[in-house]
């Protein structure tokens, strides 16, 4: 079994492309939508963990290369200068999984790598620029 | 004589709201002879409820506050020390920086929020203050259009905290008290100075040490005035004059709190003093640098109503959420006790909320500054001023050109 985490780029002509279904069906994948951002005849961006067989995962991707659909794997992880930060908060404003957090009563920032999405968005939210994607992942074109 | 006063307000002959208890100058005694009790803001919470504002005011002697905060008008005035032959700096760069140098004649002032002109928002004022703050070299370059006095035309050199003349903080507007709190009712995600904020309300942002804030625990500016001496960036400094855009006539609750931005305080405070653990340059994003800076005041409990004031607690500070996209009017009422819980309700649905400011360095600084007082290294001040309590309200600049 393997886990991993991907976004998926759609071209407007791919937005109503069922893939999620077809990564369910045709390739035995467990798919966790993770972010949504669809827009009709537009674009469309999920960030989606797939679990399954190793074998199978790669082939999935492989379908949705040939499918005009981009996508990045994030292999890669967020690390964060903890010595440095001074624990204003700011990452936590964005942070979709609550992976970064902070709460009464002592208000310090808290990293939760397993439930990072590596998503990025806090690495500019940062002020003090602490947090780094470590490792970029395989990109297709 | 105290013992005296005490009894008579213990045994209700005296109203005792206004009656002080004891005056700065005993309270220094005490601080010399190592005798003052010096508590945190949050600390004094706890106190007053259990012992009532009347013994917690005899009991109490100073209360220590503490804030670390982004606070863009800030800066530093610094004089570099005049070369051979002189020059009269008519336009000033620190690694970058643009310093303002419309004064004489090898003296600029630094500010937070400038930008580098080769690094754009990587690099600004508050990198420039940082750095020297640590002992760095920064790259001074100055221009000139010489004079028969002051010959020199340009100069490029290095300068450091150790070869500068002086260089102090000099900002004019810190310590805010009360913010409003922001969010975003549009569908683009917007940058702000109050960070990044999600569309359709994905997230609200607030700053302020709220119970520990030095002007949240005296609110009416009793004890904080003209020369009262801070903890400001790791060294002692002083409030200099009221800050600008101080606006005491702001809303407030019964309890005296403002509902919204009020009371600034302008802070000055030697640079060279100074560490980075109380002052750190940040960057928002697609806004620009600004400067945290920490400061820390102490308060003297000089009678039961400063014992009330400085007892606030996050329950009883409100302020309102605003839209900072600008397009909607929405504005909704919150205390910070439900900010600081993690999620407030907007339009039924339940809302993230994160601070800006950090609680962990307010709190460092509130300690910190309670050790110098019980130690007799830091002494109270009575203002040589008061500040202005019920100004006019603010100004507006109307467009008057085409």
């Amino acid at each position: 079994m393997k886990k991993v985490k991907v976004s998926l780029t759609f071209p407007p002509s791919k937005v109503t492309f069922p893939l999620m279904t077809l990564l369910v069906r045709d390739f035995g994948l467990e798919v966790n939508i993770l972010h949504a951002d669809i827009h009709l005849n537009r674009t469309g961006k999920l960030i989606v963990e797939l679990s399954g067989e190793e074998e199978s995962i790669d082939k999935a991707l492989q379908f949705i290369n040939g499918q005009e659909i981009k996508y990045h794997l994030f292999n890669g992880m967020l690390t964060w200068q903890e010595e440095e930060c001074v624990h204003c908060g700011a990452c936590t404003s964005v942070c979709p999984s609550r992976a970064l957090s902070m709460s009464a009563p002592d208000f310090y920032l808290t990293f939760n790598k397993e439930e990072c999405l590596v998503c990025g968005l806090c690495i500019k939210a940062c002020p003090l620029r602490l947090l780094h994607l470590a490792h970029r992942g395989n990109e297709t074109a | 004589m105290l013992l005296a006063l005490i009894a008579a307000s213990e045994s209700g002959s005296i109203g005792a709201i206004d009656m002080p208890v004891k005056t700065i100058d005993e309270i220094n005694e005490k601080i010399s002879e190592g005798k003052a009790v010096v508590v945190t803001a949050e600390e004094m919470i706890g106190i007053v409820e259990e012992n009532g504002p009347k013994k917690a005011a005899q009991m109490v002697d100073v209360v220590t506050t503490g804030t670390f905060s982004p606070m863009c008008s800030s800066g530093a005035f610094i004089n570099f020390g005049h070369s051979s032959p002189p020059i009269r700096m008519t336009r000033v760069w620190l690694n970058d920086v643009m310093a303002y140098a419309g004064i004489a004649a090898v003296d600029a002032y630094i500010g937070a929020t400038e930008l580098s002109e080769s690094q754009g928002m990587a690099y600004g004022g508050a990198h420039v203050i940082e750095d020297f703050i640590n002992g760095k070299d920064i790259r001074l370059y100055a221009e000139s259009y010489g004079t028969d006095c002051y010959p020199r035309k340009s100069i490029t050199t290095t300068i450091n905290k150790y070869n500068v003349n002086q260089a102090y903080m000099f900002n004019p507007r810190n310590c805010y008290q009360n913010y409003a709190a922001a969010t975003n009712s549009t569908d683009k995600t917007i940058y702000t100075y109050m960070g990044t904020l999600l569309p359709q309300f994905g997230n609200v942002t607030y700053c302020t040490s709220g119970q520990l804030s030095p002007l949240l625990n005296d609110p009416e500016y009793r004890t904080i005035g003209i020369g009262t001496r801070v903890f400001i960036g790791g060294a002692q400094g002083y409030v200099a004059f009221e800050g600008t855009q101080h606006n005491p006539g702001q809303e407030r609750m019964p309890n005296g709190i403002p509902i919204g931005p009020a009371g600034t305080l302008a802070l000055i405070g030697d640079m060279k003093k100074m560490s980075t653990s109380f002052v750190r340059a940040a960057i928002y994003e697609k806004y620009g640098t600004t400067l945290f800076v920490g400061v820390g005041i102490p308060i003297p409990i000089l009678d039961e109503d400063m014992a009330v004031k400085t007892s606030v607690s996050d329950k009883d500070i409100y302020t309102n959420i605003v839209d900072k996209s600008g397009k909607t009017s929405f504005s909704q009422r919150v205390s910070y006790q439900e900010l600081r819980s993690g999620f407030v309700t907007i339009n039924n649905k339940k809302v993230p909320t994160a601070p800006l400011s950090s609680m962990v360095k307010a709190r460092e600084i509130a300690q910190l500054l309670k050790m110098q007082v019980q130690k007799g290294e830091f002494l109270l001040t009575m203002p040589a001023e008061k500040l202005p309590q019920n100004a006019k309200p603010l100004n507006k600049l109307d467009v008057r050109g085409d």
